[in-house]
């Protein structure tokens, strides 16, 4: 037998055994495994110093058969950073350097849980184990299916739970079109976000005659508060190079790109490792396994540009060109990275073949809606109470994201929209909230599934700013290619500065519109395409906010200061104080318990007061 | 010969034949469907930037873009639908929004693509007016202006400069609504690697790009009696002049353009043919001792002034290859303040030599140091065609009705090889008709060196002289010099004469010649007809052999000595330097 594959399958035979300690917490041992986040968010909280004090700590006191491992993203990033103990699975939440000696001390030596650092659900109940709290009951891992359970720099560690296990079968037992009909079987869709079937892109770049093609992996995840990509860059980087060879196997590449955004240092860091890992086994090189195929991967890093997201556009980049798209067609599979035949696929994409292959297609169709098949990670942010990373089978519906998992909105607000999408994407008003979660019925609201950025907004939020938000998002990020979108989307800006600072008219919104509806026939990339999509949106469900704007002047959630008319609603007024106390220029005054008044020529409209009421009173 | 396979599609109901690769844009405009364009640049600049030749095709989400999207078997197209008119009208409003619309007094009124879009497209109006970019205009250099306030950042200037040129002086910096077209450092031309080709003026489709005028100083000394006033013309100027009094491509208007100048009140009139002609006589003479010594071979043609910066710029360790000759225009200038001052005897000072050239690189040339006699530069002024165009309907001349006038003696006679300087190849041509009969001292049989001619970027010859082979090299285009100066760097280069022109074409296509419009150029062959002109104008000479021409012959021995001797020398012939290429 070949020595790689002899030496992969004892790993993963030894290593398996040693870390049933992960997933079993029934197993029989007296070895402890802490594991502690170390994505970006936990470590922008000092993961880090938490690793370092417990290692410290464990050393001094020379305590035996513990381990400390720093993994990928658990999820619930409103409750980072994150510490888990197994095998008996303790959730520990938010976590400061200076706990660590209390938790060794109790929990390691003294078997006696943390009380105060055990995470809380969202009805207030203790939680011991992570399995128990809400957040996780209605997702399933497929994607992020190592995030949190492996030390991501550890190939051993990936290769215990099944790694390279997918790319054994592919190579060994596999020709090239029945991966790509196993792929095309399984339903699978793109997760960059138009969800074009991932299996007919594979045929299609197969079926190009060329003697050099490319397999590239699209890391240059872009959208304000998407995240899902990085952390699987973070988590899990194995399962994407494992499924870009598997790729490169398919279509008959032996070459692999992945351009990541330089802006993700540990991703970018934990792939390089990755890499290097995967090479020094001889999983990635000359003649893999024994067989007559070779594949190899390169990292390229992304300056920042947004655009580089849209797929011509990061080839161009890839190749040293400036970050701009090309007109489709041709499309990358007939002429793609150096004008070769290229497979481009986004991170979460790869990040679900492994599975595919090694549980079959049956398996992955099985779940999900009749054309939306799997999983869809999201990054779960904004106005919603557990902020964090969760993988829903498609079809869950957006309530069940935003109440069940997400815990509702937070300070007792009313749920007002969620933007799928990020700027390329749609506000989804409360009357779609049971709307299941697929690339269709996403579009048939008006916004779209995107690469899965989700934000939720509360009834503090005023939609015609939150559109001028989004689109002064794309003003920013257009590279200026062609003229709709350098010129139009900025104009469209300018007519919604116009109408939110009080001076627009009937004839703005008529304008506003019409090049709403123009400048995503006439632009030539999908970031100009949609980047009305905000516009569009919000004018479907909330057109009577862009009318008061219009007409009356006004802006009810006083979020466009020059149309805020903040009054207090003596009904709902407890004289409580909280608005006089945070009021920065002194205009509220009000005796305890009576009811409060606003100054309106003191007011700067800074609408504080509305976001502290506690009795949703001002407005 | 395979076959080519034809694609049948429909284009506005009408039926379409035409080969597969074929662009909807190409298919169109064969059968008179006129698709409008702007960043569309035929083979230059194919990128589907400005979005205004955007076309239906039925069964296709979204426009199609025409000039990039190939045709497809029973492909249905619509160019003109209510839909398509009415996106190319918020597409052409969204860029007059963002243009200086000062029309009346742009430089490119009435020969500007955007200005005669927005007049086919009835813009009667800006709908969606907002905030402009402003940009200073940079002025800085002697030969070009940019003025970005204009530029609707169609790239056709960088791909012209980078893909064409391939010299990338300029290209896109920033985003979005800030992108604008800049230099490394954003710094003037002036102090970057342009050579002042002058082709991205030719290929602007407004007034972004222009020449550094020279119309008023020039004006001032016609207005001033006690200057005299010299103009000489340019080989390529004749045959396009014409062009901007709406005469077709090709015209020879030598006559009328010789007959404008004197009514513009030139005190004389003479041809830069006969400047060329001393050119091949110096040139040759340099060429035949550089072979028979084998000295700095191959030796490469100096009369391109872009070229010249150029080789300054990137090969200063290989300028000992260029002839050591002032181009023709520099040599008749320095001429006329020296042996003609002095046979009609007035004061050099007061004679202004005033260049009518078909080159902006020559503005630049005419003010270096090394262009002077005595402590007076060689040509005192240089007007691109177009400038002259401009001032000959500025005095109100009827171009086309004027009668055909000669050039003034003494020095207005010039041979067929002087003429064809203006096309790539001419100089080479002319060049070895002498070096042939200098090095056999024999009658030319046949004085055609077809070898030479034609579009072709880079041409190759080996010519035999007597019992000599000389190979020689023909290249236009700054992209195609390239090619050559990496083989003489890598030792590769087994020729020994090379003629270099800056720009695609020669002179005829030079960077101060009349701008045609894209269309024009994907319709017509400007190049062609042009060099047609200037090979007929050579054909029809009386002489034909730079070294036969009586004038020359007399000056040199009346004044010059030998052709190479010490006073050619010293009036005939310059040096070059080391240029760095930023300067900044």
């Amino acid at each position: 037998m070949n020595t790689v594959l002899e030496n992969i399958r004892k790993i993963r035979e030894e290593k398996r055994q040693e870390l049933d300690i992960r997933v079993n917490s029934q197993v029989g041992t007296n070895e402890k495994h802490i594991l502690v986040c170390h994505g970006t968010g936990c470590t922008s909280s000092k993961s880090p110093k938490i690793i370092e004090n417990f290692r410290k700590i464990i050393e001094e006191k020379n305590i035996e058969n513990v381990r400390v491992i720093q993994t990928g993203c658990f999820g619930l990033c409103a409750k980072g950073p994150i510490v888990i103990i197994r095998p008996e699975d303790t959730f520990y939440a938010m976590v400061k350097p200076e706990d660590c000696e209390e938790i060794i001390q109790s929990h390691i030596i003294e078997g006696k849980p943390v009380e105060r650092l055990l995470c809380k659900d969202i009805d207030g109940t203790v939680v011991q184990k992570l399995d128990d709290l809400t957040f996780y009951k209605k997702q399933k891992r497929i994607a992020l299916k190592n995030c949190g359970k492996i030390d991501p720099e550890q190939i051993d560690e990936y290769i215990a739970f099944d790694g390279y296990k997918a790319l054994e079968k592919v190579l060994l037992e596999m020709t090239p079109e029945e991966v790509i009909e196993e792929v095309e079987k399984s339903g699978l869709r793109g997760r960059g976000g138009a969800g074009f079937p991932t299996g007919k892109k594979w045929r299609l770049t197969r079926d190009v005659e060329g003697d050099q093609k490319y397999v590239v992996c699209n890391a240059d995840e872009g959208d304000p508060g998407a995240f899902m990509d990085r952390s699987i860059l973070e988590g899990d980087p194995h399962s994407v190079v494992e499924s870009m060879i598997i790729a490169g196997y398919a279509i008959g590449a032996n070459q692999g790109y992945i351009y990541v955004r330089a802006e993700y240092p540990i991703a970018v860091q934990r792939f390089g490792v990755a890499i290097k890992q995967a090479r020094e086994y001889g999983l990635l090189g000359k003649n893999i396994f024994g067989t007559d195929f070779s594949f190899d991967i390169e990292i390229r890093l992304g300056a920042g540009a947004f655009v580089c997201g849209e797929e011509t556009a990061l080839l161009e980049s890839i190749e040293g060109k400036r970050g701009q798209p090309r007109v489709k067609p041709p499309y990358p599979a007939n002429s793609g990275l150096w004008g070769k035949p290229t497979l481009i696929n986004n991170v979460e994409t790869y990040a679900n073949i492994t599975r595919i292959i090694l549980n079959g297609a049956e398996w992955y169709s099985s779940i999900g809606t009749e054309n939306s098949k799997g999983t869809k990670v999201f990054a779960l942010g904004g106005n919603v109470v557990n902020v964090g990373l969760v993988e829903v089978p498609m079809g869950t519906t957006l309530r069940e994201i935003v109440y069940d998992i997400g815990g509702g909105i937070p300070n007792g607000r009313g749920f007002k929209a969620a933007q799928t999408g990020g700027p390329s994407g749609g506000c989804i008003p409360a009357e779609h909230l049971d709307t299941p979660i697929d690339y269709e019925s996403l579009k048939a609201i008006g916004s779209m599934m995107g690469s899965g950025g989700l934000i939720v907004m509360d009834d503090t939020k005023c939609m015609v700013n939150l559109a001028k938000f989004y689109l002064s998002f794309t003003v920013d990020e257009s590279c200026g290619k062609c003229t709709p979108c350098r010129i139009g989307t900025k104009r469209m800006l300018e007519l919604l500065e116009k109408i939110t600072s009080g001076n627009g008219d009937k004839e703005d919104l008529e304008k506003l519109e019409e090049l709403a509806n123009s400048i995503p026939k006439t632009a030539v990339c999908g970031l100009g395409q949609s980047a009305p999509n905000p516009v569009l949106s919000t004018l479907k469900y909330f057109r009577q906010e862009y009318l008061e704007h219009v007409n009356e002047k006004v802006c009810k959630t006083g979020e466009c200061k020059a149309l805020a008319k903040i009054q207090i609603d003596e009904e709902k007024c407890r004289g409580c104080g909280m608005c006089k106390r945070n009021c920065p220029v002194e205009a509220i005054s009000g005796e305890p318990g009576k009811k409060h008044h606003i100054d309106e020529a003191k007011c700067i409209k800074c609408a504080t007061c509305i976001s502290v009421c506690p009795f949703h009173a001002i407005g | 010969m395979s076959e080519e396979k034809m694609i049948n599609l429909k284009i506005d109901n009408k039926d379409v034949r035409v080969p597969e690769g074929t662009t909807i844009l190409e298919a169109a405009r064969k059968v008179n469907i006129d698709i409008p364009t702007l960043c569309f640049l035929k083979e230059i600049n194919e990128v589907g930037d400005c979005r205004m030749c955007i076309t239906e095709v039925e069964g296709r989400r979204g426009f199609a873009t025409s000039c990039i999207q190939k045709v497809e078997e029973g492909m249905v197209v619509h160019t003109n639908s209510p839909a398509v008119i009415e996106a190319r009208r918020t597409i052409l409003d969204l860029i007059l929004s963002n243009h200086h619309r000062d029309c009346l007094t742009c430089v490119r009124n009435g020969n500007c693509e955007l200005q005669s879009l927005a007049q086919k497209l009835n813009m009667t109006d800006i709908r969606y007016d907002g905030v402009k970019n402003e940009y200073e205009i940079d002025e800085l250099s002697p030969s070009i202006v940019r003025d970005f306030n204009k530029c609707i950042l169609c790239r056709r200037c960088v791909a012209t400069c980078k893909k064409v040129q391939k010299i990338g002086a300029i290209d896109t910096t920033q985003r979005g609504f800030s992108s604008c077209i800049s230099t490394v450092g954003n710094n003037s031309l002036n102090d970057v690697n342009c050579t002042f080709c002058g082709q991205c003026i030719e290929n602007c489709p407004t007034g972004a790009l222009h020449e550094k005028e020279s119309i008023e100083e020039v004006w001032k000394k016609l207005k001033d009696p006690e200057t005299y006033v010299v103009v000489q013309t340019a080989p390529a100027v004749r045959v396009a002049l014409g062009e901007e009094f709406g005469m077709p491509i090709g015209t020879n208007a030598t006559g009328k353009m010789v007959n404008a100048l004197k009514c513009l009140g030139f005190d004389k009139v003479f041809d830069t043919n006969t400047g060329a002609d001393f050119t091949i006589m110096e040139e040759g003479t340099e060429f035949v001792k550089r072979f028979k010594e084998n000295d700095n071979l191959p030796m490469i043609t100096s009369c391109s002034p872009g070229w010249v910066k150029y080789i300054e710029m990137n090969y200063p360790e290989n300028l000992k290859h260029l002839s050591s000759c002032k181009s023709p225009h520099e040599m008749f200038g320095a001429l006329i303040k020296t042996y003609y001052a002095e046979k009609e005897n007035i004061d050099p000072a007061k004679i202004y030599v005033v260049s009518v050239m078909p080159c902006i690189a020559k503005k630049f040339e005419r003010q270096r140091e090394e262009m002077k006699e005595n402590g007076l530069y060689d040509v005192d002024a240089v007007l691109t065609t177009r400038e002259l165009a401009r001032m000959i309907k500025s005095a109100n001349i009827e171009f086309t009705e004027l009668e055909d006038e000669a050039f003034d003696d003494p020095m207005g006679e010039a041979t067929g090889a002087g003429a064809i300087f203006g096309v790539t190849g001419g100089v080479m041509e002319a060049a070895l008709r002498s070096v042939s009969e200098i090095l056999t001292g024999k009658e030319l049989e046949k004085i055609d060196f077809e070898e030479v001619r034609g579009q072709t970027g880079i041409k190759r010859a080996t010519i035999k002289i007597g019992d000599n082979e000389i190979k020689v090299v023909v290249a236009h285009g700054l992209g195609n010099a390239q090619t050559i100066m990496e083989e003489i760097k890598q030792g590769k280069a087994d020729y020994q004469f090379v003629e270099i022109m800056a720009c695609p074409g020669g002179c005829i296509m030079g960077g101060g010649q009349p701008i045609k419009s894209s269309k024009t150029r994907m319709t017509v062959d400007v190049r062609k007809k042009r060099a047609d002109a200037m090979y007929t104008i050579d054909e029809k000479s009386k002489i034909r052999k730079s070294h036969e021409n009586p004038v020359l012959q007399k000056i040199y021995q009346d004044y010059l000595g030998e052709p190479g001797g010490h006073k050619a020398h010293e009036i005939l012939h310059t040096h070059y330097t080391e240029r760095e290429k930023y300067r900044i």
